[in-house]
């Protein structure tokens, strides 16, 4: 049987699968933030009416995946499968918001790799004729996030300059066998790759050597630069993290030149006083439904690598002393 | 479209030379800043905790009651500003300068039970009380009991 | 009503700056309860060598409200009370010096912890 997997970790896709919606919900600070304007939805408050943050963010993933769906016209019934995922323990927020649309349902864990891994993943079910449609959601929120992996929100303490700001934003595709829009052409799933850190304060430095792993291993298997690429975007590596992944490629001998950035670099101001930058499942998520979807849409750009990273340690590990290990996972989108 | 090519592509950075190059680019936190704003806070918060004990000294209780008193008070204004949502911002401005003082204790206790009181008044709010104040007082207790115990046997 | 105000501030100022330099100098995984804990027991230790009572003679709320305080209050309570009902006072006497401190910090933490919600 004829492969489709090329290099050490890349899966080339022989009929790229369309995306054929995106859609995005965020909370208030990241609707004032640069890219509030590409977002479909923007909450005006944390809870939206909801008795608990975490009933917030099903909400908020339900919202996403439901206004996908909406905008085009396939019958919520020929959706084959739905991936989603989240940060929450056991995703909650996934698997509640999968209660409602009672689809067949894949929960998936990469931490806030989550959506690229989903893109991966859903594009492998069709282009392996399993699917026709799939749903790929993901959802993060900052106030369930900072209650299980750090402190109590009213908690009066500082944060660490090179600390992210969890994202409070949803965000999902439709992704369809056939149909009008940007395909996914290939995908490098990543490893797992530690190098030490154990800082829980400095995810972007966590998960830098992971996701600069996986990019060495997607131009390596595609026979690439990154100059054939309009934009790179990693997930959630923030301004310490962005420069590391730099510095590391750099030194193994891939200058990345300008077109390397970071969604949890673009979605937040300076003066938004969030230190080195947004994560979160949903920051990669938010920021590839709106704006890069729209750019794409736009023809401004033509081939977008966009690469997920994850930080797959939980409060337990951390507190019991163990490092953080990263993840990367890498998609290729084309107009 | 089969390629099954060896691995080579492993980034050639080692650990060491990684530990050293995120040191570089973490930056440091503003220690010069940090420590003149909790010594304003931590200055200013101990001045209120003055004039309260002062005030109850004016009112006729004598300076031991009126300095357990004030410290009763404080531990009530600072559990009110944590209600109010207004202590976390007082605690982001003059990190330590409002941790230390016993306001910052109060903050402890209130921020966490607060946060899980939907989780129940048992497990919630009555358990999570004493997610800070819990470790605190069993190191503090402990420490007096073992102080007693020494003062007892040297005297 | 404004006496031992420039005390108050100075000593409590220096005894929070301890406190900023722990928190910014050492490991990132010294949190702010790990603040707490030292101060209490560090406090409850110089109480007992002596030495924190000159800073509170000197700096009064100044020297008692940050927490290094109350571990002072628990020693001298402890061995307040040893000197008074022998081996037994060690276990009472840091609880009964500092009650006041604990019962409020108890019944106002858990009264405004259901008044109020989270604003995130």
């Amino acid at each position: 049987m004829d492969l489709k997997r090329m290099g050490n970790q890349t899966v080339v896709f022989a009929n790229p699968p369309v995306i054929l919606s995106s859609y995005s919900v965020v909370g208030p600070k990241e609707g004032q933030g640069p890219l509030g304007k590409t977002f479909s939805k923007v909450w005006k408050d944390q809870l939206n009416g909801e008795k608990s943050w975490e009933f917030a963010e099903s909400k908020m993933l339900r919202e996403a995946l439901e206004g996908a769906i909406a905008q085009v016209n396939v019958p919520s019934g020929h959706i084959d499968f739905m991936l989603a995922g989240d940060l929450l323990n056991q995703m909650i927020s996934s698997n509640f918001a999968a209660r409602q649309l009672a689809l067949p349902f894949i929960g998936i864990y990469g931490a806030c790799s989550t959506m690229a891994l989903g893109m991966a993943l859903g594009s492998m079910l069709i282009d392996g004729g399993f699917a026709r449609y799939v749903l790929v959601g993901v959802s993060s929120h900052h106030d369930t996030a900072e209650r299980q992996f750090r402190a109590p929100t009213e908690h009066g303490t500082q944060r660490a300059m090179s600390a992210q700001w969890t994202v409070t934003g949803a965000g999902s595709v439709l992704l369809g066998q056939t149909g009008v829009g940007p395909r996914i052409t290939s995908a490098t799933l990543g490893r797992v790759v530690d190098y030490a850190e154990s800082n829980v304060n400095n995810m972007g430095s966590a998960m830098a050597p992971a996701v600069a792993d996986t990019i060495l291993n997607h131009l390596h298997d595609l026979h690439r630069h990154p100059a054939d690429y309009d934009l790179i975007a990693s997930g959630d590596l923030g301004a310490v993290g962005l420069a590391l992944a730099g510095e590391v490629l750099k030194q193994s001998g891939r200058d990345m030149g300008t077109g390397f950035t970071d969604c949890g670099v673009m979605i937040f101001d300076a003066n938004q006083d969030v230190h080195a930058g947004a994560s979160g499942c949903g920051c990669s998520a938010v920021v590839f439904a709106g704006n890069i979807m729209q750019r794409i849409k736009a023809g401004e750009l033509k081939r977008v690598l966009l690469v997920g990273s994850g930080a797959l340690h939980s409060s337990t590990s951390a507190l019991q002393g163990e490092s953080i290990p990263g993840i990367g996972h890498a998609v290729v989108i084309e107009a | 479209m089969a390629n099954q090519s060896s691995r080579q592509p492993t980034i050639t950075v080692t650990p060491e030379q990684y530990k050293s190059l995120a040191q570089q680019y973490t930056p440091k936190p503003t220690v010069v800043k940090n420590v003149v704003r909790a010594f304003f806070v931590g200055g200013i918060i101990c001045v209120i905790g003055q004039i309260i004990i002062n005030l109850f000294v004016i009112a006729g209780l004598n300076r031991i009651d009126a300095s357990t008193a004030a410290t009763a008070t404080m531990i009530f204004l600072g559990a009110m500003l944590t209600g109010l949502g207004v202590y976390d911002e007082i605690g982001k401005f003059g990190g330590a300068g409002s941790i230390v003082p016993i306001t910052g204790f109060a903050n402890s206790i209130v921020a966490p039970a607060m946060e899980f009181k939907r989780e129940g008044y048992v497990l919630g709010v009555g358990a999570k009380l004493f997610t800070v104040a819990g470790p605190v007082l069993v190191y503090g207790i402990a420490t007096s009991i073992v102080v007693g115990i020494v003062y007892f046997f040297l005297h | 009503m404004f006496e031992m105000i420039m005390p108050a501030f100075i000593v409590g100022g220096l005894i929070c700056v301890i406190g900023q330099l722990l928190m910014d100098l050492t490991k990132p995984a010294f949190t702010p309860a790990h603040v707490l804990v030292s101060f209490v027991t560090g406090g409850a230790i110089l109480g007992a060598l002596g030495w924190y009572e000159p800073l509170v003679k000197i700096g009064g709320a100044g020297a008692t409200i940050p927490l290094s305080g109350f571990g002072y209050s628990l020693a001298k309570g402890a061995m307040e009370a040893v000197g008074k009902q022998g081996i037994l006072g060690a276990l009472s006497g840091g609880v009964e010096a500092t009650a006041v401190g604990i019962a409020a910090a108890v019944f106002f933490g858990y009264l405004m912890s259901v008044a109020f919600s989270p604003k995130g």
